[in-house]
């Protein structure tokens, strides 16, 4: 089986699991579910870490380079926006207010 | 160097933490330590690739994620709840726009310095990855423009724009073609063929989005979500890294489910949202259509208020506006003590993303306990006192029940009608974003209050309580 036969078994498999979980998450979550889809989104970082790994001043790793700075905004712009959402549903009171 | 098997298992470990992840998020209780599992699967990922990369130049890589990094989290603890749906709109962009920059390097380093040449599916792949990155990157933009006000909410609807799209998609597939097709023309012919359907792209995501109007947003953005989470997985197909198929088909998934959910939630079809050009201004109505409305002031609304032993309150956008989140909830803490039953009813396109409504609430501190999602609570309005209305609209409006020829008629609604009395808190008359009329404005048990949601809300605070004292 080539490679990517393999990534299409992955993909589809991974849609159903994604499928069986996000039904089950109430509606109240659907906006801190969509920050943190917007962080697990930035999981392109990877590939533009690998992309960059030549580290020459050529196209590809200019590309790279703004590949990475993107990703990595979506990745802990969206991960600690979602744990401030959250941390509002857990009922503890804000500190100083 | 570390053996490509261990690496491998890395990923598959950090796949296993994104599902857990996710799993949190199915409970509120779990939901905080849910994110944090996937931010560690995140940083388990991160290493692991930096770990395989082994010795590289570092340079770039690093001032990559110091920049990006400082910018995420200055933006994630500066944002204000109201403005949620810009932020997730704008990273959806970042999203799509990531994956279709490290589809383009991965092909720039083929084609123009003489790496070694893609096979047939990492270049259709590369290809997707660009075409549906570039698309969500300018869709989102514009959502972006959109949600933030700095383009207006109307749709923009260009002349003969279907068969302007129709020619771009057309020409991207034909210079999609052309470049695969082509493995042995020179670099010049497939760069072209390439920056032609890059440019293409940019172009549909702009068109495809301007032509929807402000209350479809919650289906724009959702979609758009995933849209982003599928341009991660097919820049995944470009690089063989099943982490990346992996990660990008939750989201992807995750985004397909809330789209459904809202189209359902609106009575639309997908096709329909994208392509009617909806809530056009051609319907719209003004104050002159409406008769018998009855409008008071804060006064006699608190009187109203204050014998009302169970009390529901609505929040709409007008809400979310005027962030009067915080003294909705201190009307509705003052109506408690006083011994009235309160409860919030939250329509699923309420706001102008799914969950807004909820986050905005809890963001005052409003227990979650408190929020009833529409098929919950419909049923309680029969035996309600007081519907407290606040800066909502098209999803009261009893015409998507009683009247087939409305553009929103089978839309669900909040059944308020079904109340004792009905309170307005609106700006005005002017229509929703379905540009119709509101029949429950003229019904003899509405009372309509105009003017800005937060200063009404204090106004019936003030009031509610000199009652109290008096």
């Amino acid at each position: 089986m080539g490679e990517l036969l393999i990534g299409l078994y992955v993909f589809v498999l991974a849609i159903f699991v994604g499928f069986e979980i996000i039904t089950k998450i109430p509606p109240t979550l659907h906006t801190p579910l969509m920050s943190g889809a917007n962080a697990i989104s930035g999981i392109t970082v990877l590939g533009a870490l690998q992309a960059a790994r030549a580290g020459s001043t050529e196209l590809s790793s200019l590309l790279a380079f703004g590949a990475i700075v993107l990703a990595s905004i979506n990745v802990v712009g969206g991960f600690l926006v979602t744990d401030r959402m959250l941390a509002m549903f857990s009922g503890k009171k804000k500190k100083n207010k | 160097m570390v053996s490509a098997n261990v690496i491998a298992l890395l990923y598959l470990l950090s796949a296993v933490l994104f599902i857990f992840g996710l799993k949190g998020l199915t409970g509120i209780r779990s939901a905080r330590r849910g994110n944090a599992l996937a931010a560690l699967a995140m940083l388990l990922a991160g290493i692991t690739t930096l770990v395989d990369i082994g010795k590289a130049d570092y340079r770039w890589i690093v001032a990559g994620l110091v920049i990006g990094g400082g910018i995420g989290a200055y933006v994630a603890l500066k944002i204000a709840m109201t403005a949620m749906p810009e932020m997730v709109a704008l990273f959806n962009g970042f999203g799509g726009g990531a994956s279709a920059l490290v589809a383009l390097s991965v092909i720039s380093l083929a084609i123009l310095e003489g790496g070694e040449p893609l096979g047939a599916s990492a270049s259709i792949s590369g290809f997707v990855s660009v075409l549906i990155g570039g698309i969500t990157l300018t869709g989102s933009l514009v959502a972006f423009a959109k949600l933030s006000g700095k383009l207006g909410g109307a749709p923009i609807i260009l002349p003969g724009r279907h068969w302007i799209n129709g020619f771009l998609v057309l020409t991207t597939l034909g210079a999609a073609i052309y470049f695969l097709l082509s493995s042995g023309a020179d670099a010049t012919a497939l760069v072209t063929s390439f920056l032609v359907a890059t440019a293409l792209s940019l172009a549909l995501g702009v068109l495809l989005v301007i032509p929807i109007g402000g209350a479809d947003m919650p289906v724009v953005i959702s979609l758009l979500n995933s849209l982003s989470g599928l341009a991660a997985a097919s820049t995944g197909f470009v690089l063989s890294n099943n982490l990346l198929i992996i990660g990008g088909a939750l989201v992807g998934a995750s985004g397909l489910i809330l789209t459904q959910i809202m189209c359902g939630a609106m009575n639309r079809t997908l096709p329909n949202v994208l392509f009617a050009g909806f809530g056009g201004v051609s319907a719209a109505s003004d104050s002159r259509d409406y008769q018998n409305i009855t409008s008071y002031g804060p006064e006699e609304a608190a009187m109203v208020l204050e014998s009302a032993m169970s009390v529901i309150i609505v929040p709409g956008y007008g809400l979310a506006v005027a962030q009067a989140q915080h003294a909705a909830r201190e009307l509705g803490d003052l109506l408690e003590a006083r011994g009235a039953k309160v409860a919030y009813a939250i329509h699923p396109v309420a706001g102008r993303m799914p969950g807004h409504m909820n986050v905005l609430l809890a963001d005052a501190d409003v227990p979650y306990e408190k929020l009833f999602e529409m098929s919950a609570i419909n049923s309680e309005f029969k035996t309600t006192d007081v519907v407290l209305v606040v800066g909502a609209n098209d999803v009261v409006n009893p015409a998507a029940e009683t009247d087939p020829q409305s553009p929103i008629a089978g839309m669900p609604i909040l059944k308020c009608y079904e109340a004792q009395t009905v309170l307005m808190i609106k700006r005005s008359l002017s229509p929703g974003f379905a540009g119709i009329k509101n029949a429950l404005f003229e019904n003899d048990n509405t009372m309509m209050i105009f003017g800005d949601a937060k200063v009404v809300l204090q106004g019936l605070l003030a009031e509610l309580k000199e009652l109290g004292t008096a």
